[in-house]
């Protein structure tokens, strides 16, 4: 016992340091044990399990493009039948971007944001716990309806009506478009919290002109989140209604249309590629200053791209109906604002580019994925202005070309910046760091097996071959690209599986990290690897956009923050100026009870719609558990 | 074992044969060859740009760094970026002009010289040729025969899903969505056979359903037209007879249209000339009687999931029907 | 309190390694592989169905129970049979389900009963009053298919497999919205001159 236990409102100002993080532990730290887990709030607890769950999604859907390469090695090859093709292909598209993409980068950001702009916990962090049991039970409700052969089959686009009522029988539709609720519900939480976080909680003095790069394409990748997920979820609220209470949203004979949907799907699906994508901008951005030692080149002219893609990000959504019938007038106006969003991400490779001439490069794993980022997801960019093109786009649309093209923008343009993004937060995440060897043969393997696999498929595409087609006849020209496509496929699933195999045995064994292993000038390096509960001790106080170079000795901090209860600074939205001391929340087991009814309410639906009225009863009790006043310190500030 | 090991033979032998050209890069229609010249162009130019940003990118990795004038590289960094977003700007201009001009180079002209409607269904392409005089109309299946040289106008039309036109050596694709109806310009420049296929994912089968495209000079396509407009051929040979016999008593004229004979089915393809026809179950097989026999017997195993049932035959009825329809030309 | 903790914690391990279990079991007793092509053997014995000598009811054959009545329960088969009933021209007669020159199939009354093996007599060999056989137009399954199609029209409940509306002009409540508990509740839909008195 210590004095200082009967203190009441201890401040951090009364203590020293290490007096100070054994009461910071205790007061934010997640307890052991099964029912401490299901109940943490803790943003990096979260977080992690947010990237792991993101990474097993996508080893199993690159384990089902394994299965259809092995089927189109050959002709008419009988190793799997159009049905269960059919769902394989519709399962790959949507675990891909609905359950790994998507969610592994707003993973990365619960995780690292909080810690990038120096706040103890992500604002809304009960709602962050419920957006992970919400993703975790779509992503089980998806992979176990393909588990009993009700996967999806009606592409990741479902197109009505092949989706509709009338084409799709059984429940295998509803079971896509009830995940994505799931995954939208997710998405849109985490959305909100990063926009919180970012605009109220960074730490005293990082004004808008000094926040990362990565964190300001989070927020603006937040706002495409808020702003095209409502689109779909229209859209697939209307089919659900459709396919079950009969309603005409997408009927011709009833004054409904097929086109409504295409559009309310791609008005949500083209800005879902730079939610994607700009992501991974910040992270490009992050690692190349990183390992040029030196800050990037133009960063307001870097914020200004990233924003400008934002905006034109829903303006492009035609491009995916160019043949769909609509005036050609009106397409021409899509491919200007196609080939428009050119600029801005020429602008962004230009300014890395002059960054890495500036610098002083050092190739080390992350880097290395940085490059091989630059030059696939160049070609991918060029191949998008191609398909910007609406003569061009009619010969390329629905085939190979167009696969190969995605494949180059999202596994070159996300990918593998996530890799790279991976190796380098790693220590700070695990403590531990990755094995540079492996990494850099993991690249290598990876490299030459994306390009081998991938490049192809453009010539596949202009020799005519469909897209979404379990077989394809002897007689047409494709076998020999094809096998080759398979055969390359089994590098890059190599090096994915070294990937794997270094990131697991470097977390159990890998060599201790420092605080600070790569010399970075963001703020999640100030802290120890991996970082405390409550992430720093004192809160740090930031002068520059490069906080730890610029101070090189101790980081100033500002004080005064109770350390009996979870609280933390609020700033203004500009300038960061200091506003107020701020409660957050402690650990419920609540958000979870709530998803859990959610999840039964949801599932429940598909087979009746009076699921909605009963189900929303133990939804209400979980959500009154969840707002009812406990009494907390937390409650009562 | 879903197949005989006979019939699967066959099978391979029957297929072997090279049945079109379905190629965006070697194109024989003149919107093809409108969008291949854009094509090419833009092409280029991207290669190059991806070229220019490559030598970029070595560069800037490898050169020789020295500490002095670190003020001036700033400033020459700003100028060079500034330069190179400007001829970005530039480039896309210029690729969304030529876009655009080509874009009115593959529009529906104001007049054509034929006008055919096809109807998407899963899966199989239903091909009418329509006249003022209902009596000079016709349609057939997953064939399309048009007069070389020709503006031929196609429309499209969904029955059931949305489906995609493509026949990539003659012009891009149109989708045939249900409740509406597509427009497309076909031209070909040289006489040929054009394979072309569904492009839209439209269920089970869509990965068989192919159409071809016949051009043939224009004598040759209005001895077609004409033949085609006419009833079935009665059978001549013994087998056929019977087959024609079998035909009509079997479940098969429940679905399919023999012009001339009290098979007026109309849920499956047209058969009245399925004998003339390059391919059958859209082009699946070639047509011969082999393959006709293997098809009737068990669609199911070469096309699983498609519309028509196996319908239980003895092996006479089969061969029967077979030879029936082939003999259908 | 750390021992009751510990407990606490293995009691929900256990608990959701229990629940997993029995959700594994229950997610293989659902299973459903879509069967694009029936062996030829199954198929024969389709029509190997036994009915009452009154054509009202009987057993369908053995292979049917074994292959778990896909012709009821299996949506795909269902939707089959939607397409069957517009393609073969049942509308001629039944209307969209309610009748017309023939019963219709909503009023909850069967005139053979409603199982399945009586609806396939029916449409295979025809009845009295003007219902062709379909004997020779369509194949066995085909007609299962449809069977199942039609039983689930009139269906007093909704079924979980059923389809549901059509892509064109909306006449009637679709199948997966028990239209015929609906109307029943509405008193009957006029009297069929063959129904009778009311069993």
């Amino acid at each position: 016992m210590t004095p200082l236990d009967n203190v009441a409102d201890l401040r951090d100002t009364d203590l020293n340091d290490v007096e100070l993080d054994r009461r910071l532990a205790s007061t934010w730290a997640t307890p052991k044990g099964v029912w401490g887990a299901l109940s943490t709030v803790d943003h990096k607890i979260i977080g992690r399990r947010y990237i792991i769950t993101a990474f097993v999604f996508l080893a199993l859907g690159g384990i089902l493009s394994l299965a259809m390469r092995l089927q189109l090695a050959q002709p008419e090859a009988r190793f799997i039948g159009p049905d269960r093709y059919n769902q394989i292909f519709t399962m790959h598209g949507t675990n891909m971007m609905f359950l790994f993409a998507v969610p592994v980068m707003e993973a990365m950001a619960v995780y690292l944001v909080p810690l990038m702009v120096g706040t103890r916990n992500i604002a809304f962090p009960r709602l962050n716990a419920f957006s992970y049991w919400m993703y975790l039970a779509g992503g089980l409700l998806l992979w176990i309806a393909f588990a009993i052969d009700t996967g999806p089959d009606v592409g990741w686009f479902a197109d009505v009506p092949l989706s509709g009522p009338q084409y799709a029988a059984g429940k295998r539709a509803d079971i896509w478009a009830q995940m994505i609720t799931f995954t939208e519900v997710s998405a849109l939480a985490v959305a909100v919290e990063l926009v919180v976080t970012v605009f109220k909680q960074r730490a005293p003095g990082m004004s808008l002109d000094q926040i990362p790069l990565f964190v300001w394409s989070m927020l603006v990748t937040s706002f495409l989140i808020i702003m095209a997920m409502p689109a779909i979820m229209i859209a697939s609220t209307a089919l659900i209604l459709d396919r079950l209470v009969g309603t005409q949203f997408f009927n011709p004979a009833e004054g409904g249309d097929v086109l409504l949907w295409q559009h309310l799907f791609w008005f949500f699906g083209h800005p879902e590629v730079y939610i994607i994508f700009l992501p991974a901008v910040g992270m490009v951005s992050t690692i190349v200053a990183t390992f040029t030692r030196r800050p990037v080149f133009g960063y307001l002219g870097m914020v200004m791209a990233l924003i400008a893609t934002g905006i034109l990000a829903f303006g492009l959504w035609v491009h995916h109906m160019f043949v769909a019938g609509l005036p050609r007038l009106g397409e021409s106006f899509f491919t200007a604002s196609s080939m428009a969003i050119a600029i801005p991400a020429g602008l962004q490779i230009f300014c890395w580019l002059a960054t890495i001439w500036a610098g002083r490069p050092v190739f080390k794993t992350p880097f290395l994925f940085v490059i091989g980022f630059m030059v696939i997801f160049v070609i991918g960019g060029m191949t998008g202005v191609m398909v910007a093109s609406v003569p061009f786009d009619t010969q390329v649309h629905d085939t190979y070309f167009v696969v190969a093209h995605f494949h180059y923008v999202l596994v070159g343009g996300a990918v593998f910046p996530l890799l790279g993004a991976i190796y380098y937060w790693f220590p700070k995440i695990t403590g531990r760091m990755m094995n540079e060897t492996i990494g850099r043969w993991a690249f290598g393997l990876i490299f030459t097996g994306f390009n081998l696999t991938f490049f192809p498929m453009h010539i596949l595409g202009l020799q005519g071959m469909p897209r979404r087609i379990y077989t394809y006849q002897p007689e047409m020209p494709w076998s020999g690209l094809n096998m080759f496509v398979s055969l390359s496929a089994v590098i890059l699933a190599a090096g994915f599986l070294l990937f794997f195999i270094d990131a697991i045995r470097s977390a159990l064994s890998g060599p201790v990290a420092p605080a600070n292993p790569w010399c970075a000038s963001t703020l999640e390096w100030a802290t120890s690897s991996p970082p405390p509960a409550y992430n720093f001790s004192r809160m740090p106080v930031v002068g520059s956009l490069e906080p730890l170079v610029d101070n090189s000795g101790a980081l100033p901090v500002a004080s005064g923050l109770f350390v009996d209860r979870r609280e933390l600074v609020v700033t203004s939205v500009v300038g960061a100026l200091p506003e107020a001391r701020e409660s957050s929340p402690g650990d419920s087991i609540w958000p979870l009870w709530s998803a859990l009814a959610t999840t039964v309410l949801l599932i429940w639906s598909i087979f009746t719609p009076w699921a909605v009225v009963w189900g929303s009863v133990p939804l209400a009790i979980a959500l009154t558990g969840w707002f009812w006043p406990k009494g907390t310190k937390e409650d009562d500030a | 074992m879903r197949m005989s090991p006979i019939i699967w033979m066959s099978t391979i032998a029957i297929i072997s044969g090279c049945t079109g050209n379905q190629s965006a890069i070697n194109p024989k229609g003149a919107p093809a060859i409108h969008i291949a010249h854009l094509m090419s162009g833009i092409v280029a130019v991207c290669t190059l740009v991806w070229l220019l940003v490559m030598v970029m990118l070595v560069w800037a990795l490898l050169r020789k760094r020295s500490d002095a004038g670190e003020q001036a590289r700033e400033r020459g960094l700003t100028t060079t970026v500034s330069a190179a977003v400007g001829a970005t700007a530039v480039i896309i201009a210029g690729m969304t002009i030529a876009s655009f001009y080509t874009t009115r180079d593959i529009g529906i002209p104001g007049e054509a010289a034929l006008t055919i409607t096809v109807r998407g269904q899963q899966w199989w392409w239903q091909v009418i040729y329509a006249d003022p005089d209902p009596a000079l109309t016709f349609q057939t299946a997953n064939e399309i025969h048009i007069p070389v040289g020709r503006d031929v106008h196609v429309q499209l039309e969904s029955t059931d899903v949305v489906h995609s036109f493509w026949v990539p050596s003659l012009a891009g694709k149109q989708d045939l969505v249900p409740g509406r109806t597509n427009s497309l310009l076909l031209r070909a420049e040289r006489p040929g056979i054009y394979r072309g296929q569904c492009a839209e994912f439209c269920g089970l089968q869509h990965t068989h359903m192919a159409m071809m495209v016949i051009a043939e000079d224009p004598e040759s396509f209005e001895r077609w037209a004409v033949a085609q407009r006419g009833n079935s051929v009665n059978p001549g040979k013994p087998d056929a007879v019977a087959g024609q016999v079998a035909f009509i008593a079997k479940p098969c004229a429940a679905c399919h249209t023999v012009r001339g004979t009290p098979a007026m089915g109309t849920t499956g393809p047209d058969l009245t000339h399925v004998g003339s026809r390059k391919t059958i179950a859209a082009g699946l097989l070639m047509t011969t009687r082999g393959s006709l026999a293997a098809w009737i017997a068990d669609p199911q195993t070469l096309k699983p999931g498609n519309n028509m049932p196996m319908v239980p035959l003895t092996s006479v009825e089969l061969k029967n029907i077979s030879a029936y329809m082939e003999s259908l030309k | 309190m750390v021992r009751g903790r510990t407990l606490a914690n293995r009691l929900l391990l256990t608990s959701a390694l229990l629940a997993l279990t029995v959700g594994c079991g229950f997610l293989g007793w659902m299973r459903q592989p879509r069967e694009l092509r029936t062996n030829p053997p199954v198929l024969a014995d389709l029509s190997r169905f036994r009915l009452m000598s009154n054509g009202i009811g009987g057993a369908p054959p053995e292979s049917y129970f074994a292959e778990a009545e896909p012709y009821e329960n299996d949506a795909y088969n269902l939707s089959q049979g939607k397409r069957l009933y517009t393609w073969f021209g049942c509308a001629a007669c039944h209307g969209d389900g309610r009748g017309a020159a023939g019963p219709s199939f909503l009023d909850g009354w069967w005139l053979y009963g409603p199982e399945m093996v009586s609806i396939v007599a029916s449409i295979r060999d025809g009845r009295p009053h003007g219902m062709p056989a379909f004997r020779d137009r369509m194949t066995i399954e085909q007609i299962w298919q449809l069977a199942g199609y039609v039983q689930t029209i009139g269906a007093y409940s909704a079924k979980v497999a059923a389809t549901g509306r059509n892509d064109g002009p909306q006449t009637r409540p679709s199948e997966n919205r028990a239209p015929a508990v609906m109307l029943f509740e509405e008193g009957p839909v006029g009297v069929n001159p063959d129904q009778g008195p009311s069993p």
